[in-house]
């Protein structure tokens, strides 16, 4: 560890300001630092520090001891050295930057995978357990320094060399940038040869003519090159011009420039208003195909076979179960682990209905009161079985790369991937159910016994196998739904309750024995409760939901489409 | 299952007298154990128990309606929950306006939780609840008026079956929700609690106690005669042919609709009373009450007393809920493996019940002994 002179120099003078607290005549010290600093360059080749660590770290010790008020010009400091210290910057800011009371060194605190605290070098990406949290303290901040953190960060961003980081880095400064952000903006556009950034720049540059500029011309070029466009800084940025003076050269312009401003407001708020609406529905659909997934093995056993089985809801539990033990199995491959366990997750619910059906519900026949007790306790048996072998503790599936995110079709409207996916994966179920139920000889099998069990005797189908089958069938849907629930909510003992009701109130709204129904009565229930949502809040709407529809089944207790009733029941 | 009921039908009186004085029995031996024998006596019943007691009987009232509906008319209801929650919320509400300026915050008006909430004033539906002839009032009309509108509605649309029972287990789980709102104004989450005194007795005292045990007994006493009384009647043998075949009666002219609302009415009263004497004894009322798996758990008491003999629902939700407090003192995380057994195990090979039991291993020895 070999240092120069003024590598020296350089640290003395940091010591001297990083003394203890104790030190009354702090300020001055200050005062030396900033000479000192101001200073230095005329020494020093830029290179040298930033390769040398060692410096980088000896540089950042101020920090440890300075009080809140003095760390602003100590940052703006550290700033003129560049990206370099971009690490600590971002630490500062999320609150990870700490030092060791030893020795004074500055050290950024973050998690590991197990949630342990690690000690991170802000220059390399070395990373070492720590012991004990007493033996650092955090250096702490506040707003104003906050909102200068973000500043500084933002204009370290901006000329970064990485693609990705310049183009967040504009696209979260749009709006704020002050007038000497905008000639720099105007440099940049200059330099700037990928096409989304120059976009983005144009934009930025827009937004601010709109507002600033003094020249009528320009503000309306301005205002139509950012029209159609969401963002909602737009809006907010249309929404001060408005509010403020206008601030043009010509004051009889304004004239000309409200109205404009008010039409192109007005359109954004239509527009606003066509999204939220679009939003609702989206959401609906989404709750609606979850819903359908819950409901669609129901509709098998309830709707189809007639048995009440009140352990549904522990068979959708059982599949979320099965995709958290087989991603546990193999935790490397979250996405290979999400689809396997979907077949798996069919057998294992699938055999535990079958189960049911041949211990419990067997013995039951024509007893449907009866049924609906006994399946209950076999409900309560697998929620404690569930609490015995996993835990009473919720636990989480992780999602694929693949379904995370979402997708983005302007400023206010994305939707997110999993929710798709589930969407259309709940849609795959229910047309391969469709086509079995409708088409395959074993659907026209159990569409027989459903309908005359002793006629379908007699003509020779075997109605216990059927009955076993159909059963399992359904509970094998139920586990399917288990895995694509297990991708949105937390996988507990609890899981199955949660929608036990609401896919009994599905299955009769829509219509006993009748799939379509299934399809439809989700998707309107789950519409309905989105749009009900926001005006009565979440609790709320549900029981509005509940008591709509005690009442709905009690106008129409055939549902919404009704079957055609052969016999008198 | 009829012919226990037929049999039954000809000793009324005899079956009548029996009950109630057992329970008269029970009362009076828990009374004179607890109040005559040293607490070091083996005979001893403390105080505690008495209290245990007191909650077991107003289970076995609560139980009675589910039997009276489930056993006597078919109507299997998971949501008698609510009832008996409304009920044990007029009570807590009384209770709750007689602590006064005794809360944690001391406002002479407002309940400790509304003055947390930052409520400046009574909402309307607490007002008269300081009166507790308005408490007994609104206990017995609250829940009256729900069941009675509910039933109207769903036996006129011929709701019936497995669809009433999953309606009600709707409704309860709608009320659960509603209820743990802290915006209904009935303390949220955690109910009305901290209760101090009732007609200007302390809860705490050890009289009041016994006291408010003897009356369970005694309204057990009164549910029980009023309902036997009541399905030996004319109206009890329309009830249970509507059970047996609604289609016949019906067409035998039969309004079974208002036989079917006037019962689903009582019953609903019946548990109301039973969760007004809960709340003084355990000294909280929260919406766990309403929660889908409390009720369905009524059904099961009655399902292992033996359902259509109101006795056998009484003694059902002695023995379930005995077996509970033994069972959850000593493996506290297994009782749902148990209660969910019995659930299995009494419907596929315990139709009838303990009662059932008793009886058929009775005319096993009988025949056993005939034929020898």
């Amino acid at each position: 560890m070999k240092r120069s002179d003024k590598h020296n120099r350089f640290r003395e003078c940091i010591t001297a300001f990083a003394r203890p607290k104790t030190n009354r005549f702090f300020l001055p010290s200050v005062f030396l630092f900033f000479f000192n600093l101001l200073a230095f360059p005329a020494f020093s080749a830029p290179q040298d520090i930033k390769n040398d660590q060692n410096i980088l770290r000896e540089e950042i010790k101020a920090l440890s001891t300075a009080k809140l008020r003095s760390i602003e010009p100590i940052l703006e400091q550290l700033e003129k050295r560049g990206a370099i210290y971009l690490p600590l910057f971002q630490a500062l800011l999320n609150g990870q930057l700490y030092f060791k009371k030893s020795n004074q060194d500055i050290v950024k605190l973050g998690k590991d995978q197990k949630g342990k605290r690690v000690e991170e070098d802000l220059f390399s990406n070395a990373k070492r357990p720590i012991e004990s949290i007493s033996e650092y303290k955090k250096i702490r901040t506040n707003n104003r320094l906050r909102v200068k953190l973000r500043e500084i960060i933002s204009r370290l961003e901006l000329e970064s060399q990485d693609f990705e980081t310049r183009k967040s880095a504009i696209f979260n400064m749009i709006g704020k940038f002050q007038k000497e952000d905008i000639d720099f903006l105007q440099k940049l556009k200059k330099q700037e040869e990928n096409q989304s950034i120059l976009e983005l720049i144009e934009f930025a540059i827009a937004l601010n003519d709109v507002k600033h500029s003094p020249i009528l011309d320009t503000r309306i070029e301005a205002l139509e090159q950012i029209s159609g466009n969401l963002d909602p800084r737009v809006k907010n940025t249309l929404n001060s011009i408005l509010k403020s003076d206008l601030l043009l050269t010509n004051p009889s312009d304004s004239q000309i420039l409200r109205p404009l401003v008010e039409t192109e407001l007005g359109r954004i708020a239509k527009k606003e208003r066509f999204y939220s609406v679009l939003e609702k529905f989206s959401f609906g659909l989404s709750l609606g195909s979850i819903l359908l997934l819950a409901a669609l093995g129901l509709a098998i056993t309830f709707g189809v076979m007639g048995v009440i089985n009140m352990a549904h809801g522990e068979l959708i539990m059982l599949g979320a179960y099965t995709s958290f033990v087989v991603q546990s199995l193999m935790p490397q491959q979250v996405g290979l682990a999400l689809i396997i366990s979907i077949p798996i997750a069919f057998f294992v619910a699938g055999s535990f209905g079958a189960l049911i059906q041949y211990f419990v519900i067997r013995h039951l026949r024509g007893r449907p009161l009866e049924t609906l007790l006994a399946t209950f306790g076999v409900s309560l048996v697998l929620q404690q079985l569930a609490r015995t072998i996993f835990s009473p503790l919720n636990r989480q599936v992780l999602s694929p790369d693949w379904m995370t995110g979402s997708l983005v079709i302007n400023p206010i409207f994305s939707l997110t991937y999993n929710r798709l996916y589930i969407f259309f994966f709940a849609l795959f179920i229910f047309t391969i159910l469709q086509i079995t139920i409708k088409k395959t000889s074993l659907g026209l099998k159990v569409r027989a016994v459903s309908q005359n069990r002793e006629m379908a005797r007699a003509l020779g189908i075997q109605t216990n196998r059927i009955d076993a089958l159909t059963f399992a069938l359904g509970s094998g849907i139920a586990g399917l739904s288990g895995v694509a629930l297990s991708q949105l909510v937390n996988v507990g003992p609890n899981l199955g309750q949660a929608y036990l009701v609401d896919s009994f109130l599905v299955v009769v709204f829509g219509g006993v024995g009748n799939l379509i129904g299934t399809l439809v009565g989700s998707f309107s229930l789950g519409i309905l409760n989105k749009f009900l949502e926001p005006e009565l809040g979440a609790v709320l709407s549900k029981v509005a939901i509940l008591i709509f529809l005690i009442l709905f089944i009690q106008r129409r207790p055939e549902g919404l489409f009704p079957q055609k009733a052969r016999t008198l029941s | 299952m009829t012919s226990i009921i037929y049999q039954e039908d000809s000793d009324l009186r005899k079956s009548l007298r029996t009950t109630i004085f057992l329970l008269l029995g029970i009362v009076a031996y828990a009374l004179i154990c607890n109040l005559l024998l040293s607490p070091n006596s083996f005979f001893y019943v403390s105080v505690y128990s008495i209290t245990l007691l007191g909650k077991y009987l107003c289970y076995a009232l609560l139980a009675l309606s589910v039997d009276l509906l489930w056993g006597y008319c078919g109507i299997l209801s998971l949501g008698q929950g609510i009832f008996f929650g409304l009920g044990g919320y007029a009570m807590g509400m009384y209770l709750m306006r007689q602590v006064g300026e005794r809360g944690v915050y001391g406002d002479p008006i407002l309940p400790d939780f509304m003055v947390f909430l930052d409520w400046k004033e009574l909402p309307w539906f607490w007002l008269g609840f300081d009166e507790f002839w308005f408490a007994c009032l609104m206990i017995l009309l609250v829940p009256g008026l729900l069941s009675f509108v509910f039933g109207w509605l769903a036996f006129r649309s011929r709701v019936a079956g497995v669809y009433f029972s999953i309606i009600t287990q709707a409704l309860t789980y709608a009320f659960m929700l509603a209820f743990f709102r802290n915006e209904m104004g009935f303390g949220g989450n955690n109910g009305l609690t901290d209760f101090k005194e009732i007609l200007g007795f302390s809860l705490r005292s050890d009289e009041t106690k016994i006291t408010l045990f003897a009356l369970s007994a005694i309204f057990l006493a009164l549910g029980y005669a009023g309902s036997l009384v009541l399905v030996k009647s004319r109206f009890g043998k329309v009830v249970l042919a509507i059970r047996d075949s609604e289609e016949r009666v019906r067409s035998l002219g039969f309004n079974t609709d208002k036989y079917k609302i006037f019962l689903f009415v009582y019953s609903a009263i019946l548990a109301a009373m039973a969760g007004a004497l809960y709340v003084p004894q355990v000294g909280i009322i929260n919406p766990s009450e309403f929660s889908p798996l409390n009720s369905i758990e009524i059904v099961v008491w009655v399902l292992i007393g033996g359902k259509g003999t109101l006795y056998g629902a009484i003694i059902g939700a002695f023995f379930v809920n005995y077996a509970k407090t033994k069972f959850t003192g000593v493996f506290p995380d297994q009782w749902l493996f148990f209660l969910g057994s019995i659930f299995i195990l009494a419907t596929v090979f315990l139709p009838n019940g303990i009662v059932g039991l008793v009886k058929y291993l009775g005319q096993k020895a009988n025949f056993l002994s005939e034929s020898r």
